[in-house]
């Protein structure tokens, strides 16, 4: 099986994307979907949690979307967890499956498993940040004995807001797994916790040396999560996050995701919070 | 080394032999201000010229450039690398150190092939300033006012004459079969050395200090309160970036024919100054304020660009200085940050007062 980022680079324009199919659309919520998407016979994605994928609309444009499934189970399929923000996401909702799109990537750098390896996980996703989160989950899950604890805190802003609920489901009857949800409007079914998602911590007894934590959420969630985790005392090289820029090329060129010297799409969009500490221009 | 002696009356007959075989493009003057553009005939051509309105960066990153054609039902998908074998006559050194950091951009990491093949086709015929061209250009305080290289054919104007220094197989193929041009001799060599070395007394420094410290210098003026000053003033109208010779973000967008069967994937140049540059899809923008705009631009120029690839990313051309409706300077702005640095005692060098540390 050939690589997609192969095939890509193998063309006559690093812009060229690869024609793929809509296999299915699951609504997750009212503003946002799962679609999986398959690629021509012979090609395979072969990311790392937390690379994007250039999705490209002919006609419309491309975005840049995180990656929602795990390597592990990317078999030439992968899956692409959408909201309705902008043009092209409201237009790909649109679409209906067997409709061909186009993709490039995956790009940039996912998340170090690697370095994960034997110790506890901590994962906060903030909203729509449990769409690359995830990818990262299910990978941890399909390979769980390389980890110690999995600990998943995990913030929408109302409970209908919630993505994988089936997934969460299955999570939180697993006996190696420690969920814990909140949001910040309750409805009166709600029997978890409410608000911000640093009320979560109360809830978790962390290990800090033995501790690698990964958030992803919106750019306003990061500073408060930070101040917690420090607080607890994870080292900063083992507190990861990943970046939302605009992105028009992924490859380094266009500008539109530099963070100070830094283009997010080849450093980043996973970065140590020991690697952008002194960059302001990370978490403004 | 090879310099070839070309009598300037036949220059009309070197550039009526490229044409038959390229698009040429000079600088000529339009409503009293220069652009690259086709040279019809040798006349148009002007040798001596302050810098045009847009760099010649234009034949090789475009300011609009298809990058693909597909059918919008994903059923074709073609890339459109189609450049134009073109020779640009009468580059300046600036603009050609310009194009050197440009293919240091496009040709790391992930390789640009649209910038490629333009840049493989394209042939850099340049000239060498013999004096400084207006009050906004700072050539020799950044390294530009002379090149060794990224050249195909480098032209020194002598009295009656044009010494050429024929540096690259293109350039030895844009004299092939013209036999108006011959081998320097001696005396001939004397007389251009002579030329080289006499024309720095015409350049003037502009800065207050050497451009090795650049890097440093806006490290340490990240929080001057100059960029606020400059935010203040600044109209977000993007002029500095579309006329800078070393600008090459961009932005892309797709467009549909009319029946909605066929479409096109461009990209265009971009700007960071203005407010859309860093915005994204939530809504929220990651660079807001016109000052965090322009100290970004300027980081780019001085220090990030330097960083990265050993290059500075301003060459000193002004052209930012002269399109600019509220007169923000680049030379101006180096110097104050300068002064800001030495007031605020953060220049590097200084040596840092030893604290006692109390028992």
């Amino acid at each position: 099986m050939k690589r997609l980022i192969e095939e890509v680079r193998e063309s006559d324009s690093i812009y060229m994307p690869v024609p793929a199919r809509i296999a299915s659309m699951i609504p997750l919520t009212d503003h946002e979907t799962l679609f999986t998407i398959e690629l021509p016979h012979d090609i395979t994605l072969r990311h790392s949690p937390g690379q994007f994928v250039q999705v490209s609309l002919f006609g419309l444009g491309e975005a840049p979307i995180s990656i929602s499934s795990s390597p592990s189970r990317s078999n030439g399929i992968f899956e692409l967890c959408v909201r309705r923000a902008g043009d092209l996401t409201n237009a790909l909702h649109r679409l209906e499956p067997g409709a061909i799109i186009g993709v490039r990537g995956p790009f940039g750098k996912g998340f170090p498993i690697q370095q994960f390896r034997g110790k506890d996980i901590l994962l906060l996703a903030g909203g729509l940040g449990m769409a690359p989160l995830r990818s990262l989950i299910t990978e941890v899950l399909d390979e769980r004995g390389n980890y110690g604890r999995v600990i998943i805190l995990y913030g929408s802003r109302t409970a209908d807001d919630i993505l994988f609920r089936n997934e969460m489901v299955e999570w939180a009857a697993r006996d190696d797994v420690e969920l814990h949800l909140t949001v910040d409007k309750p409805d009166s079914t709600w029997r978890h916790t409410v608000g911000v998602i640093t009320n979560l911590f109360s809830e978790v007894e962390i290990v800090p040396r033995n501790t690698a934590a990964v958030i992803v959420g919106p750019p306003v969630m990061y500073r408060f999560v930070l101040r917690e985790l420090i607080k607890v005392g994870i080292p900063k090289g083992n507190i990861w996050m990943s970046f939302e820029r605009r992105m028009k090329c992924g490859v380094g060129k266009c500008g539109h995701c530099q963070l100070q010297h830094i283009y997010t799409c080849q450093e980043g969009p996973a970065f140590s919070y020991d690697e952008v500490e002194e960059l302001d221009e990370a978490l403004s | 080394m090879t310099y070839m002696i070309m009598p300037k009356a036949v220059l009309g007959n070197w550039v009526g032999r490229l044409k038959e075989q390229y698009r040429v493009v000079g600088p000529k003057e339009k409503q009293g201000q220069f652009i690259f553009d086709e040279i019809r005939s040798v006349d148009e051509l002007c040798l001596h010229y302050t810098p045009t309105v847009l760099p010649p960066k234009k034949y090789l990153f475009p300011p609009r450039e298809v990058l693909l054609e597909y059918n919008l039902d994903g059923s074709r998908i073609e890339s459109t690398v189609e450049p134009q074998p073109t020779v640009i006559l009468g580059i300046h050194t600036c603009d050609l150190h310009a194009i050197k950091l440009l293919d240091h951009v496009f040709n790391q990491g992930y390789v640009d092939q649209h910038y490629l093949a333009n840049r493989e086709h394209t042939y850099l015929v340049s000239i060498e300033c013999l004096s400084q061209c207006t009050e906004h250009s700072f050539c020799r305080d950044m390294g530009t006012a002379s090149s060794a290289d990224g050249f195909d054919i480098h032209i020194l104007e002598l009295d009656n004459v044009f010494a050429l220094n024929v540096r690259t197989r293109k350039g030895i193929k844009l004299m092939d079969g013209f036999h108006h041009a011959f081998e320097a001799m001696p005396s001939d060599m004397k007389r251009i050395n002579k030329a080289y070395s006499e024309k720095w007394e015409r350049f003037s420094y502009r800065l207050d200090f050497d451009v090795v410290e650049m890097s440093d210098l806006l490290d340490d003026c990240y929080e001057s309160k100059l960029w606020d000053e400059l935010g203040d003033r600044c109209l977000a109208c993007g002029m500095c970036t579309k006329v800078c010779p070393t600008c090459y973000c961009f932005d892309v967008t797709d467009e549909a024919d009319l029946l909605l069967e066929k479409g096109r994937r461009l990209r265009r140049w971009d700007t960071c100054q203005i407010d859309q540059f860093a915005l994204v899809a939530g809504g929220h923008n990651f660079r807001e304020k016109l000052s965090i705009r322009q100290r970004h631009r300027f980081m780019r120029k001085g220090k990030y660009q330097m960083d990265a690839f050993g290059m500075v990313g301003c060459v000193g051309c002004g052209r930012c200085a002269t399109s600019c409706l509220v007169h923000i300077r680049p030379i101006e702005v180096f110097n104050r940050l300068r002064e800001y640095s030495q007031k605020t005692g953060k220049a590097r060098g200084e040596l840092v007062p030893v604290v006692e540390v109390s028992q």
